[in-house]
């Protein structure tokens, strides 16, 4: 009931993709990911820290006609790794997906180090960052083998 | 193991078979005797920024193992100013050479040129990151002096913050239960990160402005040259790099097998006097870049080195 409860409190959309479960307090972070912060033409609806039995606390957004690609995910999976997708069409959930937070991203991010052999985007081999720890989450670029956090990386998405 | 980027690409055994494979060597690296195992292969050496020893005893181990030597030349008059990438220069080289050996100053390039080519890469350096053969020699002049590489009290000294040869130094000789002593201006400390690594696998680690005074506990004493240019004027500079500075004279207390090792080329930071001195090793440890890196280029190579060599007990 109260998962319903908290779908509830903002409009049901006709199309596009309901994220659910990202941890309390992620989801302008996710926002950030999805480039969908700032200017952008499709309404967005979101909600923080609702109650949920699975995490105790989680954010949901909802995004309304924009159904979120494979590589959108792979970006989701940096900040809400657990989280649970449904494209919605025509009020209902067409599609579930889930993000997978592997034991690499590719091409995802850039590494953050000014002197890393990936800062000449003309090199044509996939950017790679190791995942070493989930909580907080800890990235090692693959190549110079720079440890860094969320924080850094996001403003280095590709 | 395809090639060798960090040290991480070898395990003990790896190590302690490869330093047992350049002890047999050491007679075909002085001239003594040829053996040429590397016949019709050729090394293609990659050395984006300067180099004098690595190039060179990379090439001399090349050639005194019967193997050929092709250049990448001066990169200022090389494809790479012309903007060519380094995917693009490796799938060239990749193809006129059984094994590369590169240099690049940005750090990474040596994984990066391995997940680019067919052949192995010899990591000669990447910006700060790591110089895998460098270590290699280290370690055998190490075993050649002390006879083991187990337990010994080594200190690090000098700019520890930039040199790639005291990063990668450090977590090999960590693996081999050695307790390190760093010794360095605060300005030219060892990465933190690195210190960290290093005592997340369990190793006595003590950082220090204090050389000298360290140096009767030491077996080894690794110095590395402190560069003017990282410091915002001279007299700082000046102030910091005379407290790093070894004479003969303050060797008095050392242990009478404590030996003196440095990746050149030195400035200052060692003087004179020492050379002659029992300690000193430097010299010997650059020699062993060639005997290393044959050993090396070996294995890389698949090519076994032959359990006798010669007619001797060698």
């Amino acid at each position: 009931m109260a998962e319903e409860h908290n779908m509830r409190r903002v409009t049901a959309i006709k199309n596009g993709t309901v994220i659910d479960h990202i941890p309390a307090g992620q989801a302008l972070k996710v926002l950030e990911l999805l480039s969908l912060s700032g200017d952008t033409s499709v309404p967005v609806s979101l909600v923080m820290n609702v109650p949920s039995k699975k995490m105790g606390g989680k954010d949901i957004i909802k995004v309304e006609d924009r159904e979120l690609t494979q590589s959108e995910l792979d970006r989701l999976a940096l900040v809400a790794p657990d989280s649970s997708i449904a494209i919605i069409r025509a009020y209902s959930v067409a599609e579930k997906l889930n993000v997978n937070l592997g034991e690499e991203v590719r091409n995802v991010v850039q590494c953050t180090f000014s002197n890393c052999i990936t800062q000449n985007l003309r090199e044509p081999l996939p950017h790679r960052l190791k995942v070493t720890k989930t909580d907080p989450l800890t990235l090692r670029c693959h190549y110079c083998q720079r440890p860094q956090d969320l924080d850094e990386l996001i403003h280095n998405l590709l | 193991m395809k090639g060798l980027i960090t040290m991480d690409d070898l395990t003990n055994d790896d190590i302690y078979s490869i330093l047992s494979d350049a002890e047999r060597l050491l007679p075909v690296a002085r001239g003594e005797l040829y053996l040429p195992l590397l016949q019709g292969k050729i090394l293609g050496n990659l050395f984006f920024e300067p180099s004098t020893r690595t190039r060179m005893s990379f090439e001399t181990a090349m050639k005194r193992l019967g193997g050929d030597v092709v250049n990448l030349g001066d990169v200022k008059t090389s494809s790479v100013v012309k903007g060519e990438t380094l995917f693009d220069t490796i799938q060239m080289v990749d193809g006129y050479t059984d094994i590369i050996a590169m240099r690049h100053p940005r750090q990474g390039a040596a994984r990066y040129a391995q997940d680019a080519a067919r052949v192995p890469i010899l990591n000669g350096g990447d910006g700060a990151g790591h110089h895998p053969t460098q270590t290699m020699l280290d370690l055998f002049t190490i075993q050649q002096s002390h006879g083991t590489l187990e337990g010994l009290t080594v200190i690090l000294a000098g700019d520890l913050r930039y040199g790639r040869t005291v990063h990668s130094l450090s977590h090999a000789l960590v693996r081999f239960g050695c307790r390190l002593i760093f010794a360095s201006p605060e300005l030219l400390r060892m990465p933190n990160e690195i210190v960290e690594d290093l005592r997340e696998h369990g190793a006595d680690v003590t950082e220090t402005e204090d050389l000298l005074g360290n140096i009767n506990q030491a077996d080894v004493v690794y110095m590395t040259r402190i560069q003017k240019e990282r410091f915002a004027d001279e007299d700082e500079y000046a102030k910091v790099a005379g407290a790093y500075k070894l004479h003969a004279r303050d060797l008095d207390n050392a242990k009478s097998e404590m030996i003196i090792m440095h990746p050149l080329p030195r400035v200052d930071e060692i003087h004179p006097s020492v050379d002659a001195s029992r300690h000193a090793r430097y010299f010997e440890q650059a020699f062993n870049g060639v005997v290393a890196r044959m050993a090396l280029l070996c294995r890389l190579l698949g090519i076994e080195v032959p359990a006798k060599i010669g007619g001797g007990d060698a």
